[in-house]
Formats: structure tokens, C-alpha cells, sequence
């Protein structure tokens, strides 16, 4: 774990901790539509505006598709552009995501991963970003306050180096509502870590150019090779993002977290909160002798595959676990290993579809897991985790 | 206008890609050449997008962004405040959509930026109906007209956007139309001056869509006018209405311009007469009752 350093923490929930860091980036225009639980973003930004201490221009359109409009405008005109949505809002935005990838906004969103209707429900669930994996954002799941903290500033500067947006999620009240000491950095150092960079394409009156109009299939497919080039920069510049928030915070991130993996009979792969209890069922299991260890996925898109492979190469098991579902597969993250894995030696990969609607997967149940399906073979379909 | 002596400032090119004898892009002419080159516009997915261009070509001097179909209001907000929080507040926003992208899809957005009172001017090429895509209905299509969707005739009226706009206390909406181009100029250049939102709702006789011979789009609108089916009008915040242009000519001779009315009957037409003739009536009726 990240040490913290005790001079600058403050208690906040997942929410507050975001918008600090938002406050932090120094957005220059923030179009926000409320939804439960990613609310708190909003109100705390404003709360800041109001104390004068958030020189940003906040707009509340009538719905997230023209939030991610009024955002996908903004940053066309070259302001740093950030907002939040969650669930529905995420989902209703889904045709501006693709336009806002395929003009190379360097837009930063928030996303409290929640339940997707129907039913009705706002319970921890990654259904909803993950769902958008094909529309060309960057996706980073956080697992604490302070990582979603740190995270959301570091996405601003790999989003403005690849000209790409990025996605950072947490999960609906385990992280966005659950309150714990996190550490605020110093504004100055915030700047150095964040300059203003200059775009490579903008609405300029005095150049004429414009953005989005019709091309023909070749000018398309260019455009598809020059996202996929950017793309393929990411991982770079996602971990190099993580080791200079390191040298200046005492926190450093990369694509991946490895857990107690060196010489590991077993580990878990996970995203998001999940994380939290499977590190304690490594512990407990390593306590009772199996040798366990945890694989946390922090970039997701793009899904760092060389890393992925050389950190469960010498595994004999891996056990995904899923908080997501998609129906008639099984686990998103699942699906996104076997496909990556497949062809070379590795884990015998068990698919689990764990706590999907947010229902509580105690470490206890993790343990007992790891024991049943340590020699088993793996099936096609998912298993649900009860 | 006496086109002759029209002093073009070159903000619209030649080599755009309108069907010949189509007014949409006379009065994209007018229209960019009065706004400047200090603007930039927004375009939703439409007749218009197509005029101005593919990549990488453009018909205008201003930078387009070309946003989705029914984005055009928020696209416009975005620009607007995004140029605004970099200094450049003084830049003209224009948004060119059409009726489907105005009166359908984009009325959500539309309303949204107008209950903000974004500083935007959004211009609205109303050739009532889906023209782009071949010509299908949409709320913008009047009583009785065939279109693609609606091959009997469209059963309801047009809808009133000029009312619902007028609800939300906008500083300025007008009515223009290609065959009163001085008009549509004066319009263009009283809306750049106000701060906040203005919308221009500007009759596009379409030349297929509405089966009007090619060299006819101009008289065409004409009639629009002068039959009272398309004053010529303007409302101030909301409340003050001035209205333009007469009612001096009966409709019967406008629909028979018009293949899209060439199935409607004595009695349907009659209807029609009545439809105009009140809309008129409560138009005069609400400039009468304007503060001064």
C-alpha cells in the first residue's frame, strides 16, 4: 500500500477526493448533469467555485448527451474540459463518446460505476464503462479515494500527450460515498506535474480549419490508424504519468498492481474495489499456506496485454472476478484474458461473475473459492459467485 | 436586395456542393458574409453540412465544427464557453441546423441552451422535412404536405417552434426568407449585436423535396410569404412581436408552385386557407398586445 504522509490529509468520501483532484487539474469549462452517485463530484466543485477557489465555468445542461457535447465543443476550441456521469448518464452520452475519440478531444471523465436499469438499482457495478470499451476512451479503474485523487490528474496529462479522452472509474458507494484519509497535494506541485500544452488541432478563426466533416473511406481509415498509433501510446505514457506522481507524491501507479505474486500458486484478477478484499484473501490465504497473490487491471483500455501475460505467465491459476456481466458471455474482464492469453502458456483462467448488482463478496468466500477451483479445469461459462 | 450590387466579402466560396438553383446556399452567403470572420459555426448533420463541404474542403472562411444531428445547441454552448474562458468572448458563435436537427431531434438541447440564454446564434434552415435523407416528414412538415413518410398528406400542423422558443424569454427570434435577402441581412446583423440567444428560423423551399421546378425557389418563398404561410416576423424577449410582411395573396396559388400539394382537394385547401388566415390573425393579434 501507498504510504500516506500525515501534514496534508483531509477525511473525504470517493466523490470529494475527485473533485480535489479536478480542482487540482484546473479545468477551464465543466459541463455536469447530476445523477446519484456521482452527484458529490458536482456539488463539491461548486462548493469550491463558490468559495472562489475554482476558476472554472461549470454548465448544467439538460442531459449527459449534451454535457458531452457542450464538452466535445469546449475542448474543440482548446480548453482543458472535464466532467462526471455515472450508469445511465454514461450510457446516454454513448454516441458523443465515439465522436469525442474520433476528433481527439483530450476530455477527462469521471465515472461512478453503478448499476445499469432495469431493473432500477445504484449499486457498485462496471456494466456500464465497460460497455463503452469499443468507443475509443482510455479507461483507468481507481480502488481507493486517494488513487481516484491521484489518478484524475494524472488522466489529464495522458489524455493532452496522446490527444485521446480518458475515463477513470470507481465504484458506486464502496469507494464514491465510503469516507477515508486521503492526501491533497500542494497546488504548485500540481502545475509543474500538469503545464498547458498546446493542441494540434483546435477551432481557430484566424486558420479556418474545421473539425468533424464528412471524409471519404480513406481519410476515415487514417483516422482510425492515427487513434490506434495514439492508442498504443498510452501505456507508456500512463505508467510514465504514474512513476513522476510517484517521485512527487510518495505514490507511484502503473498499468497493472502485482500483489504478492512473486512464486504465486494462484491469483486473483480483479478492477476496482474488488481489490480491497481479494488483497486480504491473499493475505489469509498465504497465512494458511497456499501460495496466493492479486493482479489489480488499473488501465483497461488500452488492456495492457505484454504486461498482462509476463505477470501470469508462471502462474498455474488465475481466478477473474468479474463485478460486471455480460449477458450471453459471462465477465467482461474474463473475456478480455482468454482473448489476450490465448496461444501462449499461462494460468488456467476460471471466469467468476463476483458481486455483480453490488452484492457483498466477503473475503471469507474468496478464500474458499481459491481452495475449490485450485485444481479444477476451467469451463466456458461463467461461474456466479453466491 | 439588388444582388448586382451585393458587396460580397468572400466568406462563402464557390464550389460548394447545393443542387442547382437551391436557396439554402444564397442564404448561407448572406448570412456568413454579414457575421464576419471573427466566428466560428456549428453544423449539425444536414443539407447545410453538405454545402459547406468534406474533408478537406470547406465553402466557408470560419471554421466549422461539425457536430451531431441533434447537438448543434449544446455544440454551440461548448464553443461559445470554452472560446469565452480562453479571452475570446467577442467571437460571433453561429449554428446552422435544419428543421429535423431544430423542431425534432434537437429541440432538447435547443430549449436547454435557450433557458441558459447561451450568447449563440442559432440559424435554422427550415425546408420542412427530412431533405437530406430523401425527404421524409418531420414536425416541421405542414398540414396536408406528401413526403416520403407521409404519402397522403401529413395529417397535424406544423409545429409552432416560434411560440415554444418565445416561452423561454429569449432576447431575439426572427423569421427570414431567401426571396427578402436586405431583410435577412438586417436580421443577421441586429442578432450579432445582442448578447445571448438568438434564433433565425429561414424558409429553404426544397427543389426535389417539395417538387418546385429549379428556377423557382426564390418565387417560391415569395409566396411563402406574401400568402401569410411564412411571415416574415420578429419576437423580442419573448414578448414583443413585430410582423413584417402582409398576408396579400391567397393560398391556393402557393400550394400549386408545389408537387408535395398536388393531391389536396377544394375542401383540403380550404382548411388550409382557414389554418393560415387564423395563424395570421393570432400573430397580429399578439403584436398588438406587445409591451411597447
Amino acid at each position: 500500500m501507498n504510504k500516506l504522509r500525515d501534514d496534508d490529509l483531509q477525511l473525504l468520501n470517493g466523490n470529494h477526493a475527485v473533485a480535489w483532484g479536478v480542482r487540482l487539474a484546473r479545468p477551464d469549462v465543466a459541463p455536469v448533469y447530476p445523477i446519484t452517485p456521482q452527484t458529490p463530484i458536482l456539488e463539491k466543485l461548486v462548493a469550491f467555485q463558490s468559495e472562489g477557489q475554482f476558476d472554472c465555468d461549470l454548465i448544467t445542461p439538460e442531459s449527459e448527451h449534451s454535457a458531452m457535447a457542450v464538452a466535445v465543443a469546449a475542448s474543440a476550441t482548446g480548453a482543458r474540459v472535464f466532467t462526471a456521469t455515472s450508469s445511465q448518464g454514461l450510457m446516454l452520452m454513448h454516441e458523443l463518446l465515439h465522436y469525442a475519440s474520433g476528433s481527439r478531444m483530450p476530455i477527462v471523465m469521471f465515472n461512478v460505476n453503478r448499476t445499469p436499469a432495469a431493473p432500477w438499482g445504484f449499486w457498485p457495478d462496471q456494466t456500464d464503462s465497460l460497455a463503452q470499451r469499443d468507443t475509443g476512451w482510455i479507461q483507468l479503474y481507481s480502488e481507493t479515494a486517494q488513487e481516484s485523487l491521484d489518478t484524475v490528474v494524472q488522466a489529464f496529462r495522458i489524455a493532452e500527450a496522446c490527444e485521446l479522452p480518458v475515463m477513470v472509474n470507481h465504484d458506486a458507494f464502496y469507494v464514491s460515498h465510503a469516507v477515508e484519509p486521503v492526501s491533497v497535494p500542494e497546488a504548485t506541485m500540481v502545475q509543474d506535474f500538469l503545464p498547458r500544452t498546446k493542441r494540434s488541432l483546435w477551432l481557430d478563426t484566424g486558420l479556418g480549419r474545421s473539425i468533424g466533416a464528412p471524409a471519404g473511406q480513406e481519410a476515415w481509415h487514417a483516422s482510425r490508424r492515427e487513434m490506434d498509433v495514439a492508442m498504443q501510446r498510452v501505456k507508456g505514457l500512463t505508467r510514465e504519468a504514474g512513476r513522476l506522481w510517484g517521485e512527487a507524491t510518495g505514490r507511484a501507479y502503473d498499468v497493472l498492481e502485482k500483489y504478492r505474486t512473486g512464486g504465486a500458486e494462484l491469483v486473483f484478477v480483479t478492477m476496482g474495489s474488488m481489490a480491497g478484499t481479494a488483497r486480504e484473501a491473499v493475505d489469509k490465504l498465504r497465512q494458511a499456506g497456499l501460495a496466493a497473490g492479486l493482479v489489480r487491471v488499473r488501465l483497461f483500455r488500452p488492456l495492457p496485454l505484454i504486461d498482462l501475460r509476463s505477470a501470469l505467465v508462471d502462474i498455474p491459476v488465475a481466478l477473474v472476478l468479474d463485478r460486471n456481466f455480460s449477458p450471453g458471455m459471462g465477465g467482461i474482464l474474463h473475456q478480455e484474458l482468454a482473448a489476450g492469453l490465448c496461444g501462449q502458456r499461462g494460468p488456467r483462467l476460471h471466469g467468476f461473475l463476483a458481486g455483480v448488482g453490488g452484492v457483498n463478496v466477503p473475503v471469507e468466500r474468496l478464500v474458499a473459492l481459491a481452495r475449490e477451483y485450485q485444481n479444477a479445469m476451467p469451463t466456458f461459462e461463467p461461474i456466479w459467485l453466491e | 436586395m439588388d444582388i448586382s450590387q451585393y458587396n460580397d466579402h468572400g466568406q462563402f466560396c464557390s464550389g460548394h456542393a447545393a443542387c442547382a438553383g437551391c436557396v439554402e446556399a444564397l442564404t448561407m452567403r448572406v448570412i456568413l458574409n454579414e457575421i464576419g470572420p471573427d466566428a466560428v459555426g456549428v453544423v449539425a448533420p444536414s443539407c447545410t453540412a453538405v454545402i459547406l463541404g468534406g474533408y478537406p474542403t470547406s465553402s466557408a472562411r470560419i471554421p466549422f465544427l461539425h457536430g451531431l444531428i441533434e447537438t448543434a445547441a449544446a455544440m454551440g454552448t461548448g464553443v461559445k464557453r470554452g472560446l469565452a474562458a480562453q479571452g475570446k468572448d467577442d467571437t460571433t458563435v453561429i449554428c446552422f441546423a435544419g428543421d429535423g436537427g431544430t423542431y425534432d431531434i434537437g429541440i432538447q438541447a435547443l430549449s436547454s441552451a435557450a433557458e441558459r440564454n447561451e450568447d449563440i446564434l442559432y440559424v435554422c434552415f427550415d425546408n420542412e422535412g427530412y431533405m437530406n435523407t430523401g425527404g421524409q416528414k418531420s414536425s416541421s412538415t405542414p398540414h396536408g404536405a406528401a413526403t416520403g413518410s407521409t404519402p397522403l398528406g401529413k395529417a397535424t400542423v406544423k409545429k409552432n417552434l416560434i411560440e415554444i422558443l418565445a416561452a423561454h424569454r429569449i432576447p431575439y427570434i426572427a423569421t427570414a426568407s431567401p426571396s427578402h435577402l436586405a431583410d435577412l441581412a438586417a436580421k443577421v446583423k441586429k442578432a450579432k449585436a445582442i448578447r445571448g440567444m438568438k434564433v433565425l428560423i429561414v424558409v429553404i423551399p426544397c427543389l426535389p423535396g417539395w417538387g418546385v421546378a429549379d428556377n423557382e425557389a426564390v418565387k417560391v418563398s415569395r409566396m411563402a410569404v406574401e400568402s401569410g404561410v411564412f411571415p416574415l416576423f420578429e419576437v423580442e424577449d419573448g414578448l414583443t412581436y413585430r410582423v413584417a410582411s402582409e398576408k396579400s395573396a391567397p393560398v391556393d396559388a402557393y400550394l400549386a408552385t408545389q408537387k408535395r400539394y398536388r393531391h389536396l382537394e377544394g375542401a383540403q385547401i380550404d382548411t388550409l386557407q382557414a389554418e393560415v388566415d387564423f395563424n395570421y390573425a393570432r400573430l397580429k393579434a399578439l403584436e398588438a398586445i406587445s409591451p411597447a
